[in-house]
């Protein structure tokens, strides 16, 4: 028994039969009195019979075997674990917000429309873009969207040879997987030796094939790709188009406008930078903007406003058509409203600042035991990596596990791919000095562990529901269900 | 705003780190280009946020909701809020550092089995984004799985869902997509049979249809895998409480928008897109899978697993670009799906049966038309005598939100009003209706 409550008894192994939770009242007759038995279910399905009791006992205790950014500092490199205000947790689900059907007539949805023309509205002016789509569910979805765009665009001017996109190593994985799905080739090239794009080999890759260059800015090791106008001149001049990953926008937000760089296309991660949750793992929401002559071609439909009413025009005959059904991931726009609602012109640089001043903050506190892999000032996040001399075999993964023990979300690990032993930490702005100066102090704490008793760095995570997970035994003979 | 630092922490910490400005930390941007005019509206606090989004909120109206057409009201337990909305869930990120993160892996594995229970399906990933991309990304899977030319889809699917799926699948290199039409409101199995040629990859149907008809899925089935083809179904989970399953029936893959397991509706997001397969097709699942992993000391754990699969490792040949999931809706949905039990479950889909019919056995009694007269679910199409438009616009002036105008889908169409009830009308809800019905 002792064994069970240990090892988290799934709902499933806690099910009574014949136990209940929410009751409905009972229908007059059976499904057959409707629809013929070779229409109907044949056998039941093995779902948990809990009391609503068992059920909230079972959730919250599984809740509280999470480290989250409620209760944890989160340093996930790239993925912006700023402070999700609770405000928005209440106003984002209004009532009459959360219940308004995609379908249903537009005059009994125009608090809705309304909120969602102002945020594309926003976005279009802190980006300096000419037209915002909020339909993406997500980052990569955005990415998709960016590049289908471009496609569309290419399609029409009759451009068939454009077959490739450029992407640096630095990137995100989904930027290859996603040009693979718009039917691209991908061809990768290499960053320079100071960690931004090298000119000499965009340069060489750049021809008449060549759709859209996809670039992180700043990019995934943290640094302002300070040739970003050079770049943009170069791809133009090729007849090719900009693509910007906006995941990391926090680092630029109130301070520059990514249209001002030469960037056509561009997507935004509305749970990074502007305050939605992750919820675990989503949903997110990222809404893509472009350039006056790449408009016409994103999804349909755009929200507008005529004569003071508020409507969905699908009217875009050149649009690449549809990427999710309705609208978009509508309850984390309104998030990502409320946040920007409560900045100004003035106040919007504040975000950015803060965010950089940090993960410098960090990056300087850190150097001597692990150095920033470019030591160059950083943005809104550093990545630093391992003295292997100094550290007795430990390896980065030891060492976000030990961080769990000490109170601490890990960092972002093996990422960027060219950065050996990568620690990509990413404090945000809403985090204190107090905490900053913890989390360097543990980290501090994990170096003289290193050296002096190793293995208990190897053997961490120790004061977590459960021990080091082997990875590879689950993928061996996966179980995916009871 | 949520900015913890006072002017003397900046100090300390610019002194700390050598630099004398802020400004300083962004010299690499180019100077012109630092610090552009912003045209913003004044910044609010939380007291006045919250009037202004009470403001903009008031100016939705509240409708009696007979709309369904791929999102439906239902009643949600006020448990699954109480739960999802904890911080520990929401506040989370994808769990990556899995021995802090057991309570989000946990539930996903518990979402994935309560699923392939109701689905009667083998796997079930993590989520996907909504019912239209999980359908899109399942027909790739299968042109992976088989390597064929050609996918056909029922004209009975979502229009959104079939135009995701040109969006996505527009650039396979000789992929042709072809759509399989309507006899009377389901498949045209004459048509499918002679559209089934060795080319084809795989078959999408939707059961219910867009149109609320059930489709002879069995009969489908046995015509796709004749002809040594895959199937992949959209389900509707709710109705899964009583109506025949996709493992029943033989779907390779079954995907399903899920909103409906206690999600509210969002003005149409997000979703949750729930995508399953059988067993033999799980490494071309897209997105996050959490499957049983042991630590070290031999403890159950649960871990993020099958990952060679995904973009992070394969980069431009992962069997898909997407990275989050839905987690927040599909511990909606798990939560929901452990509150009711099957019994619950099943008493849902019986009342959205019953409820249905008897409106629409109200309706037909009251003089109105069926334009098909097939079986259904929780959804039927009235053949009206003026356009659906104009009856729309007639109801929402009554406080009652219709239907879904299928003019907007067909021309021919565009008397024929598609209506959804669920367990959330009562019975003056339906006479309501059929009250504002009269004389339309």
């Amino acid at each position: 028994m002792q064994e069970i409550i240990k090892q988290n008894a799934l709902s499933i192994e806690k099910s009574r039969p014949g136990r209940r939770g929410v009751r409905f009242e009972k229908p007059q007759y059976t499904p057959d009195h409707y629809v013929p038995a070779r229409y109907l279910r044949t056998h039941a399905p093995r779902l948990p019979q809990l009391s609503e009791l068992d059920t909230v006992r079972h959730f919250t205790n599984l809740s509280r075997q999470n480290y989250c950014l409620d209760s944890h500092f989160y340093p996930l490199g790239s993925c912006t674990m700023k402070y999700n205000p609770k405000a928005y947790d209440v106003l984002s689900v209004l009532p009459a917000l959360a219940q308004a059907h995609p379908f249903a007539p537009q005059e009994a949805v125009q608090g809705t429309l309304e909120i969602l023309y102002n945020l594309q509205e926003m976005l279009k002016e802190i980006t300096g873009l000419s037209a915002f789509t909020l339909q993406p569910a997500a980052g990569a979805q955005g990415e998709l969207t960016g590049i289908l765009t471009a496609r569309a665009y290419f399609d029409a001017q009759k451009d068939k040879k454009r077959t490739e996109v450029i992407v640096p190593d630095t990137a995100h994985g989904t930027n290859p997987a996603t040009s693979h799905m718009a039917g691209y080739s991908v061809i990768n090239i290499k960053s320079g030796p100071d960690g931004c794009v090298d000119k000499e080999a965009l340069k060489n890759a750049l021809s008449e094939r060549t759709a859209v260059v996809m670039l992180t800015v700043p990019n995934t090791v943290g640094l302002f790709e300070k040739d970003i106008c050079e770049i943009a001149d170069m791809v133009h001049a090729a007849g090719a188009l900009l693509y910007m990953d906006g995941a990391n926008f926090n680092a630029l937000i109130g301070v520059a406008k990514p249209a001002s760089f030469g960037v056509d296309l561009m997507h935004l991660n509305l749970h990074k930078t502007f305050a939605a949750p992750h919820g675990g793992g989503g949903p997110g929401s990222g809404p893509v903007g472009a350039s006056e002559k790449l408009a016409p071609y994103l999804p349909k439909p755009l929200v507008e406003k005529r004569n003071g009413k508020f409507f969905l025009n699908a009217k875009m005959p050149k649009s690449l058509g549809r990427m999710k059904a309705f609208y978009g991931n509508i309850a984390v726009c309104m998030r990502a409203y409320c946040f920007l609602r409560q900045y100004d012109a003035q106040t919007l640089k504040d975000i950015a600042e803060n965010a950089v001043l940090n993960a410098n903050y960090v990056r300087v506190l850190l150097k001597d035991a692990f150095p920033a892999f470019f030591d160059a000032p950083c943005m809104h996040e550093c990545v630093l990596t391992l003295q292997k001399d100094k550290m007795n075999g430990v390896r980065t993964a030891d060492i976000a596990k030990r961080l769990l023990d000490y109170g601490f979300y890990a960092p972002t690990i093996y990422f960027p791919l060219i950065v050996p032993e990568a620690l990509m930490i990413e404090p945000t702005e809403t985090e204190s000095k107090e905490m900053l100066d913890l989390f360097v102090q543990a980290m501090r704490c994990i170096f003289e562990e290193a050296a002096h008793e190793p293995q208990t760095v190897h053997d961490a995570p120790h004061a977590q529901p459960v021990g080091r997970i082997d990875e590879v035994s689950a993928a061996r003979e996966p179980n995916l269900r009871w | 705003m949520f900015i913890p630092h006072t002017p003397e922490d900046k100090k300390e910490m610019l002194q700390a780190i050598g630099f004398r400005s802020v400004e300083e930390l962004f010299a690499h941007i180019p100077p012109a280009l630092r610090y552009p005019a912003f045209d913003l509206p004044a910044a609010l606090d939380e007291n006045a946020l919250t009037v202004h989004m009470q403001q903009l909120a008031a100016k939705n109206k509240p409708l009696l909701h007979f709309i369904g057409a791929g999102c439906e009201e239902h009643f949600i337990p006020a448990a699954v809020n109480a739960l999802s909305s904890r911080g520990e869930f929401l506040t989370a990120y994808t769990p990556y550092q899995a021995e802090a993160s057991q309570g989000t892996l946990q539930t996903i594995y518990e979402f994935q089995s309560c699923i392939c229970e109701l689905f009667d399906m083998d796997v079930c990933s993590a989520s996907h984004y909504d019912g239209a991309t999980a359908l899109a990304e399942a027909c790739a899977a299968a042109l992976r799985v088989n390597n064929k030319s050609k996918i056909l889809y029922s004209a009975g699917l979502h229009p959104h869902y079939k135009e995701v799926l040109k969006t996505y699948l527009k650039h396979v290199p000789g992929l042709q997509l072809e759509e399989v039409p309507l006899q009377n409101g389901t498949v045209d199995l004459n048509a499918l049979k002679e559209k089934l040629t060795p080319q084809v990859s795989c078959f999408a149907v939707a059961g219910p249809n867009f149109l609320g008809q059930l489709e002879p899925l069995e009969d489908i089935s046995a015509l796709v895998h004749g002809a040594g083809a895959l199937l992949v179904s959209v389900a509707k989970p709710l109705a899964l409480g009583v109506l025949h399953t996709p493992g029943q029936y033989g779907a390779d893959f079954a995907v399903a928008e899920g909103q409906t397991l206690g999600n509210a509706m969002n003005f149409g997001g997000p979703g949750l897109g729930i995508f399953t397969c059988k067993k033999e097709y799980m490494r071309q699942v897209p997105g996050r899978i959490v499957g049983i992993a042991k630590d070290k000391a031999g403890k159950r754990s649960f871990v993020l697993t099958l990952q060679a699969r995904e973009q992070h490792i394969r980069r431009e040949r992962a069997a898909s670009n997407i990275c989050s999931n839905q987690a927040l809706c599909a511990l909606n949905a798990v939560i929901y799906l452990t509150l009711l039990g099957y019994a619950g479950l099943r008493e849902v889909a019986e009342l959205n049966l019953e409820k249905a019919h008897t409106l629409k056995d109200m309706l037909v009694a009251d003089g109105h038309k069926l334009k098909f007269d097939g079986l259904f679910f929780n959804e039927f199409v009235l053949e009206l005598n003026t356009p659906a438009k104009q009856v729309i616009k007639k109801l929402a002036k009554k406080g009652i939100a219709a239907g879904f105008d299928l003019g907007t889908v067909r021309k021919e169409w565009k008397n024929c009003l598609l209506v959804c009830v669920t367990e959330t009308k009562t019975r003056a809800d339906l006479e309501k209706y059929v009250q504002a019905m009269r004389g339309v």
